[in-house]
């Protein structure tokens, strides 16, 4: 049925690969944590910080060696990292340098981008976690709208961009629209599922309380499907970030994205592969505030 | 005198649709609970004891009777009959503190301002012996513990009557016998008016003036009402050789077991 497709979006499911990465570095640990600790028996609190940062920072070092010593050769077409670093120097090491219109450091293009995601994705949150807590309301709504909601959020965001060119005209608002239209889906559809799952308990509480309408929705709606509403944002903000680097490759200005369709004009590979370093590193962390934000707030919602 | 008609349950049915068939759950229930009576109701598991307490809260709108409370007729659900559910029903995401705030703010927002309505969130807190988990969350209290926090909730709420579904049923033995003491203690001091649903037939002795016997479903019905005169407080080692209390015991007893002996159990 439909509705299997959308309790696909539990809460649990959703396995991002940073989870899966951090499973692994907890399997590493223990063999990291003796061999530090033997070398600084004095203090097991640094050991423990070793045990958590040396891992990554190896294998970091050996995938770079690998790859210094597979593109090594002059002929290569792809840099090496020693290449890499003499190419874009400027951009590695000063993130916020303004030496002319186009030439800024990437710090501003990525607070460029990050400002329409934050337009798009906001507007997304807002009217996703509202629209979806309507549909929640109502089992037959949500069968009617379920495989349309279906169909559209599979739509690859650049799709969008040209319908929403024709409509705005204007290159900066047709990016936000993107965004928006591209995280609203997952958003709404987890709001509505964490809605239809409020125990039947918490709305007795309710009636026999008498909350109207509006302090349902604030009192128990919210916090009850917040676990689920923070799932759908977590794919939301991923999805925005992917989308805005897409959208802004067409669209030009001075996002990151545009950033990378110029220098692959220009045949720039050095500071392409330094700005993707960038685009990982903020998605990273955005996810990682959404994340951090949602646990906060249902801290004890989902444990009872 | 309209203290006997302070809960008036008059012929009422219920019968659930469920889509294919239709379910006679309950048939011409007939009760009048007066003004700081305990009465329970006790019967077989799926009799309709708990289709009873929700029609009487308001949560589930009976199919034919009608309902009245201090000779006005209700319907749907409100504070006036508040629900101690048996599986606690806190809000997870608050305190126990604010879950008890919550009902106070809604119920008492026009009597009382900011500082009463704290004042007596932590009295009715004290009542049930929880003043020293207020900053606490659902989930880092034990069972006893939560019934405690939803007996404080219904009871803050000053509610003409207050409505248990088996409060103590997950409860174990001890737990239970404590929470008993708490509540007979309460009762006793503030002469609150109590419907609770139980399946044990001691704690239905013990607690109430009125024990409520149902007859087995389909068509559920009052099979008999006992009274249990005994005088209150009531001290659970001094009741086990009381004839007073064994000859209530012994009337559910039989009700229960010969007369209304569980299809299942019967063969
Ligand atoms: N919403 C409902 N729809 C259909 N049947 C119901 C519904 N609620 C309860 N019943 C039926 O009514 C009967 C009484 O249920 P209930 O009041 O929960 O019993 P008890 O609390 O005494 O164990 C049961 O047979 C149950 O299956
Ligand atoms: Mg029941």
């Amino acid at each position: 049925m439909a509705m299997t497709a959308m309790n696909a979006a539990k809460p649990e499911i959703p396995k991002m690969a940073s989870d899966t990465n951090s499973a692994e570095i907890v399997r590493i640990r223990p063999g990291f944590a003796a061999t530090v600790a033997s070398a600084m028996k004095s203090s097991p609190k640094i050991a423990g910080i070793a045990a958590v940062v040396i891992p990554p920072l190896v294998v970091t070092a050996i995938l770079l060696l690998i790859w210094e010593l597979l593109c090594h050769s002059p002929t290569s077409s792809l840099p090496a990292p020693t290449k890499i670093w003499s190419d874009s120097r400027d951009l590695i090491v000063d993130p916020f340098f303004v030496a002319g219109s186009q030439d800024i450091g990437l710090g501003w293009r990525v607070l460029t981008s990050l400002q329409r995601v934050f337009y798009g994705y906001g507007l997304a949150a807002v009217v996703g976690i509202l629209v979806g807590a309507v549909i929640g309301q109502s089992v037959w709504v949500m069968r009617g709208l379920d495989p349309i909601f279906q169909i559209l959020r599979t739509v690859p965001p650049l799709a969008w961009l040209p319908i929403s060119l024709a409509a705005f005209r204007d290159a900066n608002p047709s990016a936000i629209f993107v965004i928006f239209i591209t995280a609203i889906w997952p958003i709404m559809i987890n709001t509505a599922v964490g809605i239809r799952n409020i125990p039947q308990d918490y709305r007795n509480v309710a009636r026999v309380l008498r909350l109207n309408h509006a302090e349902f929705f604030v009192k128990i709606m919210l916090p009850s499907a917040a676990p689920y509403i923070f799932t759908g944002l977590r794919i939301g903000i991923g999805l925005s970030w992917l989308a805005i680097v897409a959208a802004e490759m067409l669209t030009g200005g001075v996002g990151i994205g545009f950033f990378i369709w110029d220098a692959w004009n220009s045949s720039r590979i050095s500071d392409i592969i330094v700005a993707l370093a960038y685009i990982g590193i903020v998605g990273f962390v955005l996810d990682r505030i959404v994340a951090a934000i949602g646990n906060t707030i249902t801290r004890g919602t989902a444990r009872n | 005198m309209s203290n006997r008609h302070y809960l008036h349950v008059d012929g009422v049915g219920m019968v659930f649709d469920t889509g294919k068939s239709k379910f006679t759950a309950l048939v011409d229930v007939n009760l009048k609970v007066g003004r700081g009576e305990v009465i329970s109701i006790i019967g077989h598991s799926g009799c309709g004891k708990s289709t009873l307490l929700n029609i009487v809260a308001g949560l589930t709108p009976q199919t034919s009777g009608v309902l009245l409370l201090e000779n006005k007729e209700v319907a749907g659900p409100g504070p006036d009959r508040a629900v101690v559910f048996q599986n606690h029903s806190l809000l997870p995401w608050l305190s126990v503190y604010d879950n008890v705030r919550l009902a106070v703010d809604k119920v008492h927002s026009r009597r009382m301002d900011r500082k009463q309505r704290h004042d007596w969130v932590l009295h009715n807190l004290d009542l049930v012996g929880m003043s020293h988990a207020i900053d606490k969350r659902p989930h880092e209290i034990s069972g006893g513990m939560k019934q405690r926090v939803g007996i404080a909730r219904g009871l803050a709420m000053e509610p003409k009557i207050l409505l248990m579904d088996e409060p103590f049923g997950a409860l174990d033995a001890l737990t239970k016998a404590n929470l008993q003491d708490t509540l007979m203690d309460i009762q006793q001091k503030l002469g609150n008016t109590v419907m609770i649903i139980t399946h044990d037939v001691d704690e239905a002795v013990l607690l109430s003036d009125k024990i409520v016997m149902m007859t087995n479903g389909p068509s559920a019905t009052i099979g008999e009402i006992c009274e249990v005169k005994l005088p209150r407080p009531r001290k659970r080692l001094e009741l086990a050789s009381n004839p007073e209390y064994i000859r209530a015991r012994t009337a559910v007893l039989s009700f229960l077991y010969e007369r209304q002996r569980h299809p299942k159990t019967a063969a």
